[in-house]
């Protein structure tokens, strides 16, 4: 199946949860907080979060700023 | 000692982390400067190239992080990004930026009363990033923003405290802590803006872009600290009268020989 | 809440002051509290005519050449309370009298037609003669009539204030009387005066309800002026930041040696009185300083100018006392018998011109949701 990741199309395996997709992504999940359509999920609930073909993902994390 | 919310600080200089080479450079600039204050952005995780961690480069039990809300051209993004980055960093405390325009990156008065209004109810510690306009600094106030932040100049152009004297009226207002942001390009600006009264100032491109930033750093955390004791020892302003006791300039002093007793 | 520091301290503070700190405090832009206490110590004596001048400069540039016209409606001298320093005390023997709603209302009709438009209603504090219904009724009689309208009443709580507010009243005066809470104490013998706490918080409550303006004061002549100077700077600060809407104004009400009177504890001289009215001033740049006719017309007039920016004219402080002009029972004498036509020619004469307004309340729009905590 296909979902959006930070603007990107990209294809997953069926079943698949968002914590497996940040995995995949060789990132560090302890540093991300993502909305998954518009919605806020927690770093404790990636696992949970399966996805669906089409969800709009966005990884976020702080960078350098002022 | 500085406190915000409840919350100590020894230090007074809070220090932006971006525009710095690399994240280890940032570490030690940070540490440089004493600041127990960083402010920090949240972006989408660059997909190509996603090892730059910032989360992993401060010690937190050190140094607090403040998130921001750059990029944000209204309150509504603002407050998105200010839900998201309370759940990423775990803290309530904000930087507000409301910056609709991206020449000047100028902070929008209205939408900032407007987020920080709601940010506050959601339960945030506020810090507005605004123009050194004092009506606004005091409706922020009241609120409920836990400090607020003017800028000496607009961001970036290095200009120092162009806004003193609406600064000064804000210092001389507010209840809350006053940081100053923004335009300060050097430490002598810095050490102005703390003689002024300011209770903090906030620096990151005048540090990360310096030829070396961890002695900046230094150099900064020597200026806010020599400008903070100036204020705190009573600075003498510059007067255009050679002496008090010397008769105003252009006027006689008053005949005072109506006083019988 | 606001707290005033130990009395001793205050005096402390100032008199460690050095002729150095008074000359760097003439010298400053902004004068601050330690500057103030330089200026307020007995060093700055001999500078007298350098404050001054700076008064008058800083008065200049933010009033202008205007001098403010009010009048006292005295309503009712009745008082529960007994206070050492005041006629009205309940234990004194004078004849009492509360004007009915239609006496106040001629007396302030007598005051309209003499030009004033700017009255401040008095009372004792008999909120059972003159509680807030009473005061309310006649807000809304004189309302139209009047541009301003303030109170010096019994000490109220937030909700009778905002009442006050609607119905028309524009400022609240409410004096701590002393801020020292020794001589504060011995002064105050009976009644809900005595609370010293309650009185001081009184100021806030009104900002609270809305009210345009808050005058605060000392009544000199019961502590040490300087140290009360401090603490009114002190009151007026803490105010203005939680208030910054607000206008304040300050009262020097100063009581002096009188037959058959109160003696001063700590008796004030006009030097005095100047000292503290220019130093204040250079503190303050926009506060209201307040000159009633307690003084004397040579100290009024030389006064014009120098940093006060509002005048009494014509005042009778007893009930009734502008129709009757014999009329006995006042709270204390006056000093400056000058009626309203003669007080403006003198303003006129040193080049400032008198105004009875500076507001019109038709502008007022009672948003109390919008208001500092
Ligand atoms: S000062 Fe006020 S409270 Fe005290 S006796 Fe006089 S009128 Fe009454």
């Amino acid at each position: 199946m296909n979902i959006t990741c930070n603007g990107e199309q990209r294809a997953v395996e069926k079943n698949s949860s968002l914590n497996d997709l940040v995995i995949s992504l060789e990132l560090n999940p302890q540093a991300l907080v993502a909305e998954v359509n518009g919605k806020i999920v927690e770093q404790p609930k990636f696992t949970e979060q399966m996805l669906q073909d089409g969800d709009r993902v966005e990884l976020i994390r702080f960078v350098g700023g002022g | 000692m500085l406190t915000i919310a409840g919350t100590q600080f020894s230090s007074r200089l809070f220090v932006g982390t971006g525009k710095f080479a690399s994240s280890r450079e940032m570490k030690e600039a940070v540490e440089a400067s004493g600041s127990q204050m960083v402010t920090v952005a949240l972006r989408r995780v660059d997909l190509n190239n996603p090892h730059d961690d910032i989360m992993q480069a401060l010690d937190r039990t050190k140094i607090h992080f403040l998130p921001n809300t750059s990029g944000a051209r209204n309150a509504e993004e603002a407050i998105r990004l200010a839900k998201l980055a309370r759940v990423a960093s775990g803290t309530n405390w904000l930087k507000l930026e409301v910056t609709p325009d991206p020449r000047t990156l100028l902070p929008d008065p209205v939408d900032t009363l407007k987020a920080t209004e709601q940010l506050v109810k959601d339960g945030f510690i506020v810090l507005p990033y605004i123009n050194a306009d004092p009506i606004l600094a005091l409706r922020l106030q009241d609120a409920g923003a836990a400090a607020v932040m003017p800028l000496g100049s607009p961001i970036g152009t290095n200009q120092g405290i162009m806004t003193a004297m609406q600064v000064e009226i804000i210092i001389q207002q507010a209840r809350v802590p006053v940081v100053v942001d923004a335009g300060i390009g050097a430490p002598s600006h810095a050490a102005r803006a703390m003689e002024m009264g300011a209770d903090a100032v906030l620096v990151n491109t005048a540090i990360a872009v310096a030829g070396d930033p961890v002695r900046m750093a230094g150099a900064f955390r020597a200026a806010v600290e020599a400008g903070r004791e100036a204020y705190e020892a009573g600075l003498g302003k510059p007067s255009k009268q050679a002496s008090a006791s010397s008769p105003e300039e252009g006027m006689l002093t008053p005949d005072l020989d109506f006083i019988q007793d | 809440m606001f707290t005033v520091p130990d009395f001793a301290h205050l005096q402390q503070w100032i008199i460690r002051s050095t002729e150095d700190d008074v000359r760097r405090a003439l010298d400053r832009e902004h004068v601050d509290i330690h500057d103030l206490a330089a200026l307020l110590s007995p060093r700055a004596e001999k500078y007298l005519p350098q404050m001054a001048a700076r008064s008058s400069r800083i008065t200049l540039q933010r009033f202008g050449h205007v001098t403010q016209l009010y009048a006292p409606l005295y309503l009712s001298n009745l008082c529960v309370n007994r206070c050492a320093y005041c006629g009205f005390s309940a234990g004194n023997r004078i004849p009492r009298r509360t004007l009915t709603l239609n006496e106040a209302e001629q007396e302030a009709m007598i005051l309209h037609e003499r030009g004033f438009q700017h009255i401040l209603l008095v009372t004792g504090e008999a909120p059972k003669a003159a509680g807030v219904d009473y005061l309310e009724e006649l807000a809304l009689r004189l309302r139209d009539r009047f541009a301003a309208l303030s109170i010096e009443v019994q000490p109220l709580e937030q909700a009778e204030y905002e009442r006050l507010f609607r119905a028309g009243v524009t400022a609240v005066a409410v004096y701590q009387e002393t801020y020292d809470r020794a001589i504060y104490q011995q002064v105050h013998l009976a009644g809900r005066k005595c609370d010293y706490d309650y009185r001081l918080d009184t100021p806030a409550r009104a900002a609270a309800a809305g009210m345009r303006e808050i005058g605060i004061g000392s009544l000199l002549g019961l502590a040490d002026w300087r140290a009360e100077g401090l603490a009114l700077a002190l009151h007026l600060q803490w105010l203005r930041k939680q208030f910054w809407r607000t206008s304040f104004a300050i009262s020097f009400p100063r009581l002096r040696p009188a037959a058959g009177e109160f003696q001063p504890l700590a008796p004030v001289s006009e030097k005095n009185l100047s000292q503290l009215i220019f130093a204040l001033r250079l503190f303050d740049h926009n506060v209201g300083l307040l000159l009633s006719t307690r003084e004397e017309e040579r100290f009024r007039n030389g006064m014009i100018g120098l940093g006060p920016t509002r005048y009494s004219a014509g005042s009778c402080t007893a009930p009734g006392g502008y129709s009757q002009p014999d009329i006995e029972g006042e709270q204390f004498s006056v000093g400056d018998h000058r009626n309203l036509a003669e007080v403006s020619d003198a303003l006129i004469a040193k080049g400032f011109d008198p105004v009875y307004k500076d507001w019109d309340k038709e502008f007022q729009v009672f948003n109390l949701e919008s208001l500092s905590s």
